[in-house]
């Protein structure tokens, strides 16, 4: 503040002042800390708007006549108090990875793909059936659990991928079209599984409903130390997910197709892409990545097929996505704090008496504040540098 | 001396030693004017040289980094563009900030509203409107949707937004860009009722004939810096333009005679519709042979678009046929159409010619990305992009900080060189030009001219296609005239002249060509 120099008036730009000027990085700070500060805003934007959550939720629990600072102690030590704490959050954040990534890849082509929820069932179907063939029980395991995996990314191609033709040939916009078929989706695994005339999936011989389990050599195993917890490679899985996203993103022709697309489908077609091509194309890929995080825990965590296990994995993914900004290495950050504040609840049921429910709502609050981040921007006064231009900065290059 | 007196030699307006810098980048350096009360200060500047950076600082929009504004000679200081409509300020950006859904006289209030028993008063606001309208000529009704108007109109209520606001000082950037000649008329009228009653107004322009025409003083920017004022009584339109781009700028386009080879490009009975299915090509047929530029005049909406683009292979014909280099193109799209080495700067640079959100690197490859030396196979060679982005961004002098930033950081003009530098560095067989130099000022129009020619030099068949009669004279070889959907008439451009089109461009008798020694073209209309 102290460059404004030849302003023979004080400059009224202490921190009391009202005024959006806290916008512009460059009144802000000096020139010089100006680039510092920039590279850093995303993250801070994200400390202040968990800041933010956890105040407005501590709040509410004071509402509740319950102690915020006992009930996040007791959060944050089930979720990350000990080694095995540690090894259940990364397992309950596992499934959130993959399904995150399928939903932030349908987002660089401009599509939402509510239909996630949908495909990675789809995905568990197609992988829970494979696992009980017969053949795949007698293949070593390195096969078997390829083909699971490969069902399951099937399933979820076939069933995302089938939205993306209904756009591209009809028009038909994807959010509507998945949203009712996750509803089919979701029906049609209860009945497969649950039906006992005809006996389809089920597994007769258990008292708990749920399919038949799949052969032994066909399970993904766990991580060292991750038998009591269940945590298996699927998180491996999930983190290639993120680099196959980063790459096909920064590295490849398609890549370039899909961002085209997704920033401009009129100058995409002038440049001789097929933008109805890349919509089927993006959607039939994140119904894969789906489907294989629901395979991965289908074949890694359970077993088989229990309905209701993998319920709203991908409402989820899609908070987690706009938390990550469908950045594909942020995902994995968000999808962990998703999982580990989930993973971390019942403690703080036990232990504080609070209703689970309001793990939610702290889990909403983040959202809230990370999506209007214009909101926390402006109280704590943080430039806006996430390399999306609000103005024409470059008109007036001066050489 | 009276105290009044005294007043009135005191400018309204004063900037003083402004400097403004983003990171990396200063906008504005230095920067004195003043305006007085009663007059038109032209700010003249070729598109970046930093003429909107600078209002928005006087607006302010933007805090300057160092440097201060006078109004009546107070120093002020303008959190926000609330602080400077309170000191009087006005401001009709070049795009409107209207809501098309809303009446006029809702747009009007809109952030200053009267309210009566908590509801709004729009009733005042109405007659409020009202007088505004008669007093300055700026008819429009209080009323009617923003979306129904046109672009004048919208204008007009522009400028009640800022008079309802009591705005003594208007900032009026690039008012003529979007209206028509008659259009032009009117504003200046309007302009001059405005000035008579004692406003002061800045007026952003780069068309030099308009600072001729109205203005009491003008102050020329460059890159960022006043480089010197002029007064408008004595100065010239040349003198004007070199002052802007800092040389002595050609409105002549020099090129020697077109030396057609054989047709690259033949159409033949084409017929295309719109994208509500209204046939807008009909009974079309036109050859274009390599080493000429075919200009196609024509009042806009008479076709162009739709024939440029069914060219291009981004829209199916319905009848008749497209030949480009011996290859029927009608079954194709844009990308087999763009193999057959067809070049296409598009008329919409925003919808079709630039991605905003990516880089001018990633601009410069988005119909060969696909191809080496860009990718290998499915990966992309991020080191022959950015090879390429520099070797571009200097041959076709696009000013911007980088290659790495987005498209949508640069002014209209720069924008419009990436365009022309990604189709004309590549060799053509054939190349589409539709509207290329519109909104941009002399110094890129000069420069766009040339590397046409130049392609038409190198063996290219040109199709250019423009609103701007001055352009289609000083460029084409030959010249055909489209109305209502179809080529009219193909004459040599020594058969040429601007009555001529003209006639026939609405439709009229073919009046032959002129008689006289050829036209002189004296200045390109920016």
């Amino acid at each position: 503040m102290n460059r404004l120099g030849p302003l023979d008036d004080p400059a009224p730009g202490g921190p009391d002042t009202e005024g959006p000027s806290g916008d512009d990085p460059v009144t802000m700070s000096p020139q010089g800390l100006g680039r510092r500060w920039a590279s850093l805003t995303p993250l801070l934007v994200l400390a202040y708007a968990l800041l933010c959550a956890v105040l407005i939720g501590g709040i509410v629990m004071l509402l509740t006549g319950a102690n915020p600072l006992a009930a996040y102690g007791a959060l944050v030590r089930g979720a990350v108090g000990s080694p095995a704490r540690i090894a259940a959050s990364l397992a309950r954040s596992t499934p959130f990875i993959g399904a995150s990534i399928a939903i932030a890849f349908a987002f660089k082509a401009g599509l939402f793909n509510i239909g996630v929820e949908g495909q990675l069932l789809i995905g568990a179907l197609f992988a829970g059936w494979a696992g009980t063939w017969d053949w795949v029980g007698a293949m070593p395991a390195i096969i078997a659990i390829s083909v699971v995996l490969v069902m399951g990314a099937l399933g979820g191609a076939l069933y995302g991928g089938f939205p993306g033709y209904l756009k591209a040939k009809t028009g038909a916009h994807e959010v509507i079209v998945t949203i009712m078929l996750n509803t089919i989706a979701l029906r049609l695994l209860e009945w497969l599984v649950l039906s006992r005339d005809p006996v389809i999936l089920l597994d007769t011989s258990s008292s708990v409903p749920h399919s038949r389990p799949i052969a032994d050599v066909a399970r993904l195993p766990f991580l060292p130390g991750g038998a009591s917890t269940r945590l298996h490679w699927g998180l491996a899985l999930g983190v290639v997910m993120c680099a196959a996203m980063w790459f096909i993103m920064q590295r490849t022709t398609t890549g370039f197709e899909i961002k085209t697309v997704g920033l401009n489908p009129s100058a995409a077609t002038y440049a001789g892409m097929s933008v109805p091509g890349t919509w089927i194309l993006v959607m039939a890929v994140s119904g894969a990545f789906a489907g294989l995080a629901g395979a991965a825990e289908v074949s890694g965590a359970v077993g088989f097929i229990q309905p209701g296990v993998f319920r709203n994995i991908g409402f989820d993914s899609i908070a987690i996505a706009l938390l990550a900004r469908a950045n594909p290495w942020a995902v994995i950050p968000a999808a962990i704090l998703w999982g580990s504040l989930l993973s971390g609840a019942p403690l703080m049921q036990l232990q504080a008496d609070l209703s689970i429910d309001l793990v939610r709502i702290v889990q909403a609050l983040i959202l809230l504040f990370v999506a209007a981040d214009l909101i926390v921007r402006r109280v704590f006064r943080i430039g806006d540098d996430d390399g999306e231009p609000r103005t024409a900065l470059a008109t007036g290059w001066g050489g | 001396m009276s105290e009044s007196a005294l007043k009135d030699q005191t400018p309204v307006l004063e900037v003083i030693d402004v400097t403004k810098r983003f990171p990396g980048v200063v906008a504005n350096a230095d920067v004195n004017m003043e305006l007085h009360r009663g007059q038109i200060h032209c700010l003249l500047g070729e598109n970046g040289a930093g003429k909107s950076t600078l209002m928005n600082v006087v607006f302010g929009l933007y805090q300057p980094t160092e440097g201060q504004i006078r109004v009546h000679g107070v120093p002020m200081r303008f959190d926000s563009s609330r602080d400077a409509i309170a000191a009087g300020i006005g401001m009709v950006h070049q795009h409107f900030q209207l809501i098309p859904v809303l009446t006029v006289a809702e747009n009007v209030i809109l952030g200053d509203e009267l309210t009566r028993h908590g509801t709004l008063d729009l009733d005042a606001a109405r007659t409020r409107i009202n007088e505004l309208s008669t007093s300055y000529g700026l008819s429009v009704d209080p009323d009617a949707l923003v979306g129904d108007l046109s672009v004048g109109a919208q204008q007009r209520v522009e400028l009640i937004k800022a008079l309802y606001r009591d705005a003594e000082i208007l900032i009026l950037d690039e008012p003529t860009a979007v209206l028509t000649p008659r259009e032009v008329d009117e504003f200046f009228a309007v302009i001059a009722s405005l000035v008579g009653d004692g406003k002061s107004i800045i007026f952003i322009t780069h068309k030099l004939r308009e600072v001729l025409a109205v203005a009491d003083q003008v102050t020329v920017l460059r890159r960022g810096r006043v480089v010197g004022s002029a007064d408008p009584d004595t100065t010239t339109t040349a003198e004007l333009a070199e002052l802007m781009v800092g040389r002595e700028v050609s409105f002549v386009v020099d090129k020697a005679p077109a030396t057609p080879g054989d047709v690259v490009l033949a159409v033949d009975n084409l017929g295309v519709t719109d994208n509500r299915g209204v046939v807008t090509v009909a009974r079309c047929s036109f050859d274009v042979r390599a080493g000429e530029i075919y200009g196609i005049a024509g009042v806009e909406g008479n076709g162009q678009r739709e024939l440029v683009e069914a060219l291009a292979g981004m829209r199916p014909a319905t009848t008749g046929t497209i030949t480009i280099a011996d290859t029927d193109i009608r079954k194709t799209g844009p990308r087999q159409v763009e193999r057959l080495g067809v070049g296409h700067v598009p008329e919409d640079r925003n919808k079709h010619g630039v991605v905003g959100a990516l880089t001018i690197t990633e601009n410069l490859v988005l119909n060969s990305y696909n191809r080496k030396p860009f990718a290998n196979g499915w990966i992309m060679n991020r080191g022959a992009m950015a090879e390429q982005a520099c070797r571009l961004v200097d041959t076709y002098d696009v000013r911007t900080p980088g290659t790495e930033v987005p498209a949508s950081t640069l002014s209209g003009g720069n924008q419009q060189k990436v365009v022309v530098a990604r189709e004309l560095s590549r060799d053509l067989k054939l190349l589409i030009v539709a509207q290329p130099t519109r909104g941009l000022d002399v110094g890129s129009i000069e420069f766009i001219h040339s590397q046409i020619v130049a392609k038409r030099d190198q063996g290219a068949a040109v199709v250019l296609v423009s609103a701007e009669l001055d352009e289609i004279l000083s460029v084409s070889d030959r010249i055909g005239v489209l109305y209502r959907g179809k080529i009219l008439t193909s004459m040599p451009r020594r058969e040429a002249s601007r009555e001529r089109l003209g006639i026939l461009m609405a439709g009229g008798e073919d009046p032959g060509p002129p008689t006289g020694p050829e036209e002189q073209i004296q200045e390109i209309p920016a």
